[in-house]
């Protein structure tokens, strides 16, 4: 089989890539936590899927990734596309429906997608970005660009026959694609021992002859050395990889989901598995650095999320009689 | 302009074999197409090799969505489902995927890819290989939709369809993959998407036939001409975008239509044609508008009843006998 693939130590980040982990990674918190109150005021329209308390995830593996390397995303997508690098104010004015918004208001936030960052598009079908996965991750082969897809879905689509069939196909063609499972537990409104009958899907990697390895997802250092290891092994041509990531869905399937389906004491207490918390803990206590510095950084964020926020709000409406625009490209 | 002879399936072959030479970032996957179903795509791999002539596993959502994501990322995929039935096995990424793209990322994603695959019964081949699904995609906003009846149609829609910066899906029709005729040699002959072709001239009745019917109505003509019927037949060769004004033009000529699709005709070709006259030329017609397709059923795999089903030259006088009032 070549190269092996193995899981190293996972190593302790310096103070600058620390900062911009947290930063990263109050982004998405902060971004998600204020749609949530714009979808609750019906600012926001359509389904929101809200991917709080899953920060590490994107933040740790687009970390490794450039503006050239390509991501698929999922219905629960802000976190892959703030991940990336996109703009949160072209985000939020793409949820606001405006014409400056990543998609000029067509995709909302099942479909905001970012050509010149590589971001092929979150996704409203559970499962459909894996097999695009194989398209970005063919061209780059084909390209010998050395670009890496990261291919974001969650334990739900792991079950879709979309999951197989790229995962095989990824395989046999040895495409430059890391996927990412984000295994939040839950597939929509189900648990994963509902839906499966295995603990880790990581297992299913094996029937596909590539390496499948699994991290604490809310361990930030985790997720960011196993990818920084990942997609160097990549890049040299080995391969896909599967990395799974063990994380927590703080809400809902959907904003504004009530949960009955879950259980009220393990809901109280999932806070403390916070990505942000657990990691800002290790800095102050490693000395990496301050509260002060976070504090900082928290309020740094603050902002650029309401600039984000106004930026959305004051955004151009496109003409409704544009409507036919787009659905042909020249 | 130098002429060569070649079959449909041969055509095809030369126009993906130019467009490859054109274009390094035309490549075609599919199911085993280095050996090539039905022979089109046999040998081409000698000349582009495994990187640019991909053998798939069987997964028909892996291989279009493999070619979704290439084309997002600066590829011009060509991607092979054996057999129209198949396509229901990848709707996600044809409808979903490939054909929302460009609308939902407000136009900074093209998807130029085409999806190429055979389809239409009378190999008694049984249900699940025999369908003609074109109208299926007609009605997928972001598609277009192509479907030739000649080796020089075949050759030069498929070469603009490569060039096309939209999905095209891109439908042949098995029996006809050996029909031959004129082919331009001069790579640079293409027939643009959206126009319909005039195959014969006539005043009576016009016929607009799709695919595996043109060769059939063009028999009927012949033969209702010596029983002193003019028949007048338009092959749309692209049903989507539609060619409507030489459609339209055609049957504010004669006064009568006949629609001829060898798929459903439930919400078929035909359907949409008859609405397209009923909306645009009702005045101008002297007859009623008469269909000819599969009526609501299933190809079966006896060779008669197979061929009772799928509509043929019989079928076609008696629709234009009771579009004129002869029946």
């Amino acid at each position: 089989m070549g190269t092996k693939f193995k899981l190293k130590q996972k190593k302790q980040v310096g103070k600058d890539a620390a900062l911009a982990l947290l930063k990263r990674m109050l982004l998405i918190r902060r971004f998600e936590e204020t749609l949530a109150r714009l979808f609750a005021d019906s600012e926001v329209k359509g389904f929101v899927h809200l991917s709080i308390g899953q920060e590490a995830c994107p933040t740790g593996v687009c970390a490794h990734l450039t503006n050239d390397d390509y991501i698929t995303s999922t219905h629960r997508g802000h976190g892959h596309l703030i991940g990336k690098g996109g703009d949160i104010k072209l985000a939020m004015a793409e949820l606001f429906g405006k014409t400056e918004g990543y998609c000029k208001g067509r995709g909302g936030s099942m479909h905001v997608a970012a050509f010149d960052l590589g971001i092929l598009g979150a996704n409203g079908i559970v499962g459909a970005g894996l097999v695009l996965a194989t398209g970005s991750g063919f061209s780059a082969k084909y390209q010998n660009n050395d670009r890496v897809t990261a291919c974001f879905f969650g334990d739900g689509a792991s079950n879709q026959g979309t999951f197989h069939e790229a995962a095989n196909l990824a395989s046999v063609w040895k495409l430059p694609i890391l996927f990412v499972c984000e295994n939040n537990g839950w597939a929509e409104f189900s648990p994963q021992s509902s839906h499966q009958k295995i603990e880790k899907v990581s297992t299913r990697a094996v029937g596909y002859g590539m390496p499948g390895v699994t991290v604490d997802g809310d361990d930030i250092e985790a997720v960011y050395s196993a990818t920084a290891d990942a997609v160097a092994w990549i890049r040299k041509g080995n391969g896909p990889i599967l990395l799974e990531c063990l994380t927590h869905r703080w809400e809902g399937h959907y904003a504004g989901d009530p949960q009955p389906y879950r259980d009220q004491d393990e809901l109280q207490a999932i806070t403390q598995h916070c990505p942000i918390e657990r990691f800002k803990k290790q800095l102050i206590e490693r000395k990496t650095i301050t509260a002060a510095e976070f504090e900082a950084l928290s309020v740094e964020v603050e902002s650029e999320i309401g600039e984000a926020v106004e930026f959305g709000r004051q955004g151009t409406d496109p003409n409704p009689q544009d409507f036919m625009s787009y659905i042909y490209a020249d | 302009m130098s002429m060569g002879f070649n079959t449909i399936a041969g055509a095809i072959s030369q126009a993906i074999t130019e467009e490859m030479r054109r274009d390094a970032n035309v490549v075609l996957i599919g199911e085993d197409v280095t050996t090539g179903i039905f022979g089109v795509t046999a040998g081409l791999v000698d000349e582009f090799g495994t990187d640019r002539f991909c053998d798939t596993p069987i997964s028909e959502n892996a291989i279009i969505g493999c070619a979704v994501g290439a084309a997002m990322t600066g590829m011009r995929p060509i991607a092979e489902i054996m057999f129209q039935d198949f396509l229901t096995c990848c709707m996600d990424p044809i409808v979903n995927q490939a054909a929302k793209m460009s609308y939902m990322s407000g136009g900074t994603f093209s998807v130029p890819m085409v999806v190429r695959s055979p389809g239409g019964a009378g190999l008694g081949a049984g249900p699940q290989h025999s369908q003609s699904l074109a109208s299926w995609f007609m009605g997928v906003p972001g598609l277009k939709v192509v479907s030739p009846s000649s080796p020089i149609d075949a050759k030069g829609l498929l070469k603009s369809a490569i060039r096309d910066n939209n999905p095209v899906i891109f439908l042949e029709n098995k029996l006809l993959y050996f029909e031959s005729g004129e082919v331009p040699d001069d790579i640079d002959f293409t027939i643009p998407l959206g126009q319909a072709s005039v195959l014969r001239e006539g005043d009576d009745v016009t016929i607009v036939a799709v695919s595996g019917m043109v060769p059939r109505a063009l028999r009927v003509a012949d033969e209702l001409g010596a029983e002193g019927v003019s028949v007048e037949i338009v092959d749309p060769r692209t049903l989507y975008p539609l060619d409507t004004e030489t459609i339209l033009q055609s049957v504010k000529k004669t006064g009568r239509l006949v629609t001829a699709e060898e798929g459903v005709m439930t919400c078929g070709v035909g359907a949409e044609l008859a609405a397209l006259i009923a909306e645009k030329a009702y005045d101008c017609l002297d007859g009623p508008i008469v269909r000819v397709g599969t009526p609501h059923v299933n190809y079966a795999y006896n060779q008669e009843m197979e061929w009772a089903t799928i509509p043929d030259e019989q079928d076609l006088v008696r629709a234009v006998k009771k579009a004129i009032g002869q029946e």
